[in-house]
Order: C-alpha cells, then sequence, then structure tokens
C-alpha cells in the first residue's frame, strides 16, 4: 500500500512535470510566433532567436517560409500562419491546416538584410542536427560565416553528436569562428581556435583572422598575424598549381590541336593551312551526331561524344584523303604554292559549312559525366577539362603506338625517310600519301570532337587554332611526335603563368615574340632532327 | 654599258608605265571636267575606288619584289601595309584638331574617351606632314629591318618564314584591338577631314590622291625594275634559286635579302599610307592574316616574278572581289576565291602574265629556230 501510495506520488509528479514543462515550452514558442504579428524588425529578430530556441519541431518551417516571404500574419487577432509552398494555409502554431477559407487581410513579415543575416544563423542552427548530412555541412558553413554566437550550444551539440569526419570538422571551424568573435572566450580557448582556422586555411579563414573584433587578447592576435602569413604562402602555392592545371588543361587543348598537323607537316612536310578546318569539321560532325541521336533516340545522349569520335575520324580522314589525291599530290616538293593552295581550300571548307549550317554558333551539349566540377585542395577541377587532358593523351599515346608499332606506320615512317628506298622495297608510296594524309586530318577532325565541349561550334572555329597548332609544331620540331607534346605544354603553360601578369592578350602576343625569337634562335625547333634527315 | 634607268625600261614596262600615267591624267579630268551627265563622267566613288585597287597593286608589287625575285614568301605584308597606313592615320586624326566630337585641340576623340589626360609620346610630331610622311617609311622599314635582321641570319627560310611572317601580323593584330595601345582600338582611325588643308571628301582631293597613288605605283615599279635588271637583281634571282650555292660563291645572302625585305615593306607602307585618305578609315582587321595571304594571290593570279603581272593581278582580283561581293552573288565569292588559289597554283603557276610571256617567248624561240635551221648533227 505504502508502495503504491509511493508510486502513484512519483507518476503525478512526473507527470505534472512533463505537463509543465511542455506548457512551459508552447509557451515560449507561441509568445515567440507572436513576435511576428508586431510588425517591427526588432521584434521580428528576437522573434527569429526565440523560435529557433525553443525547440518546436515547427522552428525549422516557420523560418525557412520567413525567409521565403510566406511566413503571414492577421493584423487583427495577431495569429501567424505559414503558406506551403504547395499554396495550403497552415496555422503556424499548432501546425494544422486552416479550415475554411483562411481570414481575410494578411500581411506578409517584412524583412531587411540584418533579419536575414539572422534568419541564417538561426537555420544553420536549426539544421546543424537535421539528418541530411549536406544539410548538415551546409549549416555548418552558415554557422562559419554568420559567427552568431547563440549557435554555440547548438554547434556543441551537433559536434558531439557528429560522427561524419568531414561536417565535424566543419563544425569545429564553425565553433572556432564563433568563439573568435565572443568577447569573454578564455584566452586559450582562442588559441585553439586560431590554428583550427590556420588548418583550414582559405581565403574566407584568412578573412575571418583579419578581421577580429578590437578587443582580442595580443597573444591570440600575434598568432592570428602568424596565421595569416602561412594561408597566404599557402594560398599563394595553390594559385600556382592552380595556374599550372590551367596551363596544362591549355596545353592539351593545343596538343590536341597540333597533334593531326604534326603527321601532316610534321611527318610528311605538307603546309596545311585547311587543317583547321578539319578540325572544324569533327566538331560539326558532332553537332549533327547530337541532333540525330535529340531527335531520335535522347536516351543515347550520354555516349553522344563515344559515337561522334570515330564518326568525326572517318569524316575529316575522308576529305583528308580526298584533299591529297586531288590536290597535294600535285605539289609535293612545292610547300609555297602548297600554302596557297590549301588556305584556298580552307576558304572553300569554310564557305560551305557556313552555306550549310549558318554562320552563327551551333549548340553543342555536355553529356552528363563531363559536365560539373570537383575541389581538390584549394583548386577547382572541372570534368570536362580533365576528361580533354585524358582523351589528349589517349589520343597522342595511340598515335605513337600506330606509328612505331603497326605494319601502316612503319611504311609511313619508310616513306618520309627514303621515299625511293621505299618504293624500291615495294610498298605503294601513293597510297601511303594518302593514308597518312589521311590519318593526320583524321586526328584533327578527333580534336574538333574534344574542342566542340569547350569552344563555339561555328565556321570559324579552325582559323583561331591554325596559327597556335603550326607554332607548336614548329617550335616543338617538325617530324616528331614527342616535340609537339613537349612543345604544346610549354606554351600552354607559359601562357598561363603569363596572363595574370600581362593580361590575357598581351601575354599572347608576349608569347608570340617569344617563339618567334626562339626559332631565330633555334630554327628546327626544340627537338630538331639531326644529321641527314635535316636536308630532307 | 647602258644607264640603268635605259636598262630598266624594256617594252612591256614602258606601256606598262605609259597606261599608268594616262590612268593618272585622265580619270581625274574625266571627274572634274566632265558634266556630271555625260557618259564619259567618271563618279567620284569610282574614283576612289580605283585609288583604292592602285594602292593594292601596289602592295603587290612589293611582295613580288621578295617573292617573285628573291623567294622570300612573306604572309604579314599587310602588316607593313597597315603600319603605313596607321602613319598617315595618324596624321589625318591630329588634322581634325577641335572639330571632332569632343572638340579637343589636342587629343583624337577616341583618347578624349578613354579619359586619356595627354598625347601618349609616340603621337607626337604627327600633325606635321613631312613626319607623318617619314614614319610612313621608318616604321613598317624598322620593323621589317629588325624582323629580317633576325631571321635572315639565322637562315630561317620558306614555310618557316612564312609561318613567322604570319604570326607575327597576328600579333600586331592582336596588339592594335586593344584599347590602351593608343591607336582607337577596336574601331582604329576614322572621321578624317583634312589633309594638307584639303578636304578629304572633296573631289579635287580624290582626284589628286588617284592620279599621287598612279605615280606612286610609277616610281616603285621603276625602282624595282632597276633593281632587278641590275647585277644585285641577278643576286637576288640566284638566291632564289639556290641560296646555299649563292652563299658559297661568296656573296652575303643576308644582306641582299635583307635590303630587299625592307624596300619591300617601305613600299607596302607607302600603299597603306595611300589607302588610308581615300577609303577614309584603318582599323586592326587589316593586320588579319588572311589579308595578307589574299594579297599573295594576287601575285600569284598575275604572275609571280614578272611586277607587272603582279600589279595587273591586283587589279583583277579586287574588281572580281568588288563584282562579286556587291551584287546577289556574294555568297559565292568565297568559293571563288579559293577555287582561284587552287586553280592558280594547280593550273596556272605561271600566272596571267608569266603565261603569256612564256607563249611569246616559245613563239620567238620557234621562230628563231625556223629563221635559221638547226645544224645536222655530225655522223
Amino acid at each position: 500500500m505504502h508502495v503504491l501510495r509511493d508510486r502513484l506520488t512519483a507518476l503525478v509528479i512526473v507527470l505534472g512535470l512533463l505537463f509543465a514543462g511542455s506548457l512551459a515550452r508552447a509557451q515560449g514558442y507561441d509568445a515567440a510566433l507572436a513576435g511576428f504579428a508586431k510588425d517591427s524588425f526588432s521584434d521580428t529578430e528576437t522573434a527569429i532567436n526565440a523560435v529557433a530556441a525553443s525547440g518546436n519541431p515547427l522552428a525549422a518551417e516557420v523560418i525557412e517560409a520567413l525567409q521565403d516571404g510566406r511566413l503571414l500574419f492577421d493584423p487583427n487577432d495577431k495569429k501567424v500562419y505559414v503558406r506551403k509552398k504547395s499554396g495550403e494555409m497552415v496555422d503556424a502554431a499548432t501546425g494544422r491546416a486552416v479550415v475554411g477559407t483562411p481570414p481575410a487581410g494578411l500581411k506578409p513579415v517584412r524583412l531587411n538584410n540584418r533579419l536575414r543575416r539572422a534568419i541564417d544563423a538561426a537555420m544553420g542552427a536549426l539544421t546543424l542536427l537535421s539528418p541530411d548530412p549536406s544539410k548538415r555541412y551546409d549549416a555548418a558553413q552558415a554557422v562559419f560565416k554568420a559567427r552568431d554566437p547563440d549557435a554555440l550550444k547548438t554547434v556543441d551539440a551537433a559536434i558531439a553528436k557528429e560522427t561524419d569526419a568531414r561536417i565535424k570538422r566543419a563544425l569545429t571551424e564553425a565553433r572556432a569562428a564563433i568563439v573568435l568573435n565572443l568577447s569573454d572566450a578564455p584566452a586559450a580557448d582562442k588559441l585553439d581556435a586560431v590554428s583550427v582556422i590556420r588548418e583550414r586555411g582559405d581565403q574566407e579563414a584568412r578573412g575571418l583572422l583579419a578581421g577580429l573584433p578590437a578587443n582580442t587578447p595580443d597573444q591570440v592576435k600575434r598568432a592570428a598575424a602568424d596565421a595569416i602569413s602561412s594561408i597566404d604562402t599557402r594560398l599563394a602555392m595553390w594559385d600556382l598549381v592552380q595556374n599550372a592545371w590551367y596551363g596544362l588543361s591549355l596545353g592539351s587543348v593545343l596538343l590536341l590541336a597540333a597533334i593531326g598537323l604534326a603527321i601532316t607537316f610534321g611527318v610528311m612536310g605538307v603546309i596545311n593551312m585547311a587543317h583547321g578546318e578539319m578540325v572544324m569539321l569533327g566538331a560539326y560532325t558532332t553537332f549533327v551526331v547530337q541532333e540525330i541521336i535529340r531527335a531520335q533516340n535522347p536516351a543515347l545522349f550520354d555516349y553522344s561524344l563515344v559515337i561522334a569520335v570515330p564518326l568525326a575520324f572517318l569524316v575529316a580522314g575522308a576529305c583528308g584523303v580526298l584533299i591529297e589525291r586531288s590536290i597535294i599530290r600535285f605539289l609535293y616538293g612545292r610547300p609555297l604554292e602548297t600554302l596557297l593552295a590549301t588556305w584556298g581550300l580552307s576558304l572553300i571548307i569554310q564557305q560551305a559549312v557556313r552555306t550549310i549550317f549558318g554562320p552563327s554558333n551551333r549548340d553543342v551539349g555536355a553529356p552528363s559525366w563531363m559536365s560539373g566540377a570537383f575541389e581538390l585542395g584549394g583548386i577547382t577541377i572541372t570534368y570536362n577539362r580533365l576528361w580533354i587532358i585524358c582523351f589528349t593523351l589517349a589520343v597522342f599515346f595511340a598515335l605513337q603506338a600506330l606509328l612505331r608499332f603497326t605494319r601502316l606506320g612503319l611504311e609511313m615512317r619508310a616513306v618520309t625517310q627514303n621515299r625511293a628506298m621505299a618504293a624500291a622495297m615495294g610498298i605503294r608510296t601513293a597510297r601511303i600519301d594518302a593514308l597518312t594524309f589521311g590519318l593526320g586530318s583524321g586526328v584533327a577532325g578527333i580534336a574538333g570532337v574534344a574542342l566542340s565541349q569547350i569552344d563555339n561550334v561555328s565556321p570559324n572555329l579552325g582559323q583561331g587554332y591554325i596559327i597556335d597548332s603550326f607554332l607548336v609544331v614548329v617550335f616543338g620540331g617538325v617530324g616528331n611526335l614527342w616535340g609537339t607534346l613537349v612543345g604544346a605544354f610549354s606554351l600552354g603553360i607559359a601562357n598561363k603563368f603569363l596572363e595574370p601578369v600581362a593580361g590575357a592578350v598581351l601575354g599572347k602576343i608576349a608569347i608570340l615574340v617569344l617563339i618567334i625569337l626562339f626559332i631565330q634562335k633555334r630554327p628546327r625547333g626544340l627537338f630538331a632532327l639531326k644529321g641527314r634527315a635535316v636536308e630532307a | 654599258m647602258k644607264a640603268p634607268l635605259i636598262r630598266a625600261l624594256d617594252r612591256a614596262s614602258t606601256t606598262f608605265l605609259v597606261v599608268l600615267a594616262a590612268a593618272a591624267v585622265i580619270v581625274p579630268l574625266l571627274n572634274l571636267a566632265m558634266p556630271q551627265n555625260s557618259p564619259w563622267y567618271v563618279p567620284t566613288y569610282l574614283v576612289a575606288l580605283w585609288g583604292k585597287y592602285i594602292c593594292y597593286a601596289l602592295l603587290a608589287l612589293s611582295i613580288d619584289l621578295i617573292w617573285g625575285y628573291c623567294g622570300i614568301l612573306s604572309l604579314g605584308h599587310g602588316a607593313f601595309f597597315a603600319l603605313g597606313g596607321y602613319a598617315m592615320g595618324m596624321y589625318l586624326m591630329r588634322q581634325i584638331g577641335s572639330r571632332g566630337v569632343y572638340a579637343n585641340p589636342i587629343l583624337p576623340d577616341f583618347m578624349v574617351f578613354l579619359n586619356w589626360k595627354e598625347l601618349p609620346w609616340y603621337w607626337y610630331g604627327f600633325n606635321h606632314f613631312p613626319y607623318a610622311a617619314l614614319m610612313v617609311l621608318l616604321v613598317p622599314g624598322l620593323l621589317a629591318f629588325v624582323f629580317g635582321w633576325f631571321a635572315f641570319r639565322s637562315r630561317v627560310t620558306g614555310v618557316y618564314l612564312s609561318i613567322i611572317t604570319q604570326a607575327m601580323t597576328f600579333a600586331l593584330m592582336l596588339g592594335f584591338f586593344r584599347n590602351n595601345f593608343g591607336f582607337g582600338g577596336n574601331n582604329g582611325l576614322t572621321d578624317f577631314k583634312d589633309i594638307l588643308g584639303f578636304n578629304v571628301q572633296a573631289d579635287t582631293t580624290r582626284a589628286a590622291l588617284f592620279a599621287i597613288s598612279c605615280v606612286a605605283l610609277m616610281l616603285c615599279f621603276v625602282i624595282c625594275r632597276a633593281i632587278i635588271t641590275s647585277k644585285f637583281g641577278k643576286v637576288l634571282v640566284a638566291i632564289r634559286d639556290a641560296e646555299a650555292r649563292t652563299r658559297f660563291l661568296g656573296y652575303r645572302v643576308e644582306s641582299y635579302k635583307l635590303f630587299v625585305f625592307v624596300l619591300s615593306a617601305c613600299m607596302a607602307g607607302v600603299a597603306g599610307a595611300l589607302y588610308v585618305p581615300q577609303v577614309g578609315i584603318i582599323n586592326p582587321s587589316e593586320f588579319a592574316p588572311g589579308n595578307s595571304i589574299e594579297a599573295v594571290i594576287w601575285v600569284a593570279v598575275g604572275g609571280r616574278g614578272t611586277l607587272i603581272g603582279a600589279a595587273i593581278g591586283a587589279l583583277v582580283v579586287n574588281y572580281a572581289k568588288t563584282y562579286f561581293t556587291s551584287g546577289a552573288l556574294a555568297p559565292y565569292w568565297l568559293f571563288l576565291l579559293g577555287a582561284l588559289f587552287i586553280g592558280v597554283t594547280l593550273l596556272l603557276p605561271r600566272g596571267i602574265v608569266g603565261t603569256i610571256n612564256h607563249f611569246a617567248a616559245e613563239r620567238r624561240h620557234r621562230a628563231a629556230i625556223k629563221a635559221e635551221p638547226v645544224p645536222r648533227p655530225a655522223e
């Protein structure tokens, strides 16, 4: 009996406590909501913080609605409503849908910039505990930027619960950012915070450390100054890496455009001014393939480039064979005439494409695996550039292998080294000439597929590359594919390192002048052939 | 030994000079003296157009001198042409004075627009005509000298030279497109008012410019003829045909090439300087590599290494260009131009004048054989 009474008493007390607690919380939330109906900015701000602190499950929804201008209040009875994205009206206090027609004369709660910051901070704190990891991460970043001291407790709670290492680091950084801006935090905590921020080491971290409040203790300020200089070094290093990456990327584009020329000009010695137009034909092949896929079978769109590569090779290669048979074979040994004839040819091809496809840029889409980017340390790498570098290297090595290991490659090398002897050994030199030229043109076509992803597909596409390509081949050394590789990448990297110093156009001019001077110094290029081959 | 001038002028050259001199007199006369409704009246726009052709002919002549006689194929001669044009354009800009849109007595409009406070140093002196005229020769000549000095000394020849001359004009084009280069950027120099106190737009000025262009073409033609008929010219042809052998014979090949290259660049500069007041604008697109190659094809069409042919080729191709691009046939002009490049190199490698000369020489040869039978070989 005694026991029973005790238990009953305990039960009553517990129930009572529970009831009182929930009542108090409900009251806190309701009182906070009433703040929105007062139509004053400072009351709204208090309300935002109170709602965020209330722990009510509706809090996140209410604040999100406020952010989007979907939080409304009735000026007469001071009740607050949320209009859901679906348009449905919900009572903000209970979360239940409004029965019947919503009251007339509802006004949205007004916002200003200070309130928007408060909202961001509140949302950050509220979503720190969200079950969705990417939301938690974003929230941690938001808190890092807002540095709202009120969020400190939530951040601590979130750190304690967090299991994902990346988010935990972001949370720790957010906490450090808050601590650095607290006036009453102990110096030791602040020093820890500085070292955490130093670890982060990006532009924002630098900004945070540079803008410490005035009352920060001296030792913390010293640590911060130290951290800033270390971050600066780090940023400068990443800048360097970034430039090198851009340079590699530009180099791969140059290599791609020049590699076909390295065959026709470098190996055969034919000046093909229509080389750029072969690139352009490749790009237009990609366009046509994508158009057909869009019309016939959109599901294949992601494979459009894979389909376009062999087709572009065939189209440009066939054109190349045709050109060789109809024009170039009559002009062997007369390089200046070849130059003029192929220039005329390039005018004709450009004008033909302009007549068929129109003079404006054509839209070539990117498949899903080529769009987007990822972060590597301090730099952003886009997938299309990465793929183009890989693709370029693949084409380069495939071509090397073809020349080195196949019968066709052997015959090509034989004909270019000693035509008469090759003919005497039974090689049909005329056929090899046509095939070699077709190969060079086909590779240019493949380049067009890749360049369609980063350049405008217009009839003038090829013109932009022709001078650069010749310079790469001449710079790298004629008759040597490795020279072309080294030439393209060194020109690309030099260009990108000059650009921040001299500006884009002046950088390009400087490169041109440097190459002109270089050709004066070494007329046969970086990797010159030696011995008798020079005179050939 | 005949005097160099007499030696330079064979029958064809004299005819060419006489025709040019006649044009220089008759065309302005028909424009100025004839009443507008007369069938003989030549409208002013035609005078300006033909004046432009004559300037192109002079450019072609300068290319033929180095390509036809020394084997230097420059794909950057448009750069020298444009530089001469810019030098003249700068003089014309300074002559506008306070009549510009912004009425600044010193600064050209585009500098006021760019908020420049004072004239850049390289614009000094261009308000004097003699200085500008000197610069027309000096700037292209100096560039050609520096460029040729490096190129010929390190024995950059053939297509390599062609490609770096192309890169040179390309680099200049990029530079002149920039606003802070101080040459009007994209828009170039235009809105000219006066030349030597005469209104650029006036009929009399146009006629005089046409006559001056003809005289300049005649002068340069005589200079070229004098060079190629001299001993110096024979060495140039030797360099064209076998550079290494000429060098081994003890000639300083680089110096010969450099001299003729600089001379040719100066001629191109003069052509550009005469071109600008007649066309009324000079902008960076004149540096475009395509223009230089087009000028080379004029020479090829007319006949490489014939001088007269170069001038005729420039006139023919440009007349065809005007004819085609001003009518319904405009979209086909590039097809025709392209076909011209291919056709001339494949089918007519001697060009128009070269082919005529060739047949004439063969006929003379045959006539000579007929007149004097070949001695029967000894049994």
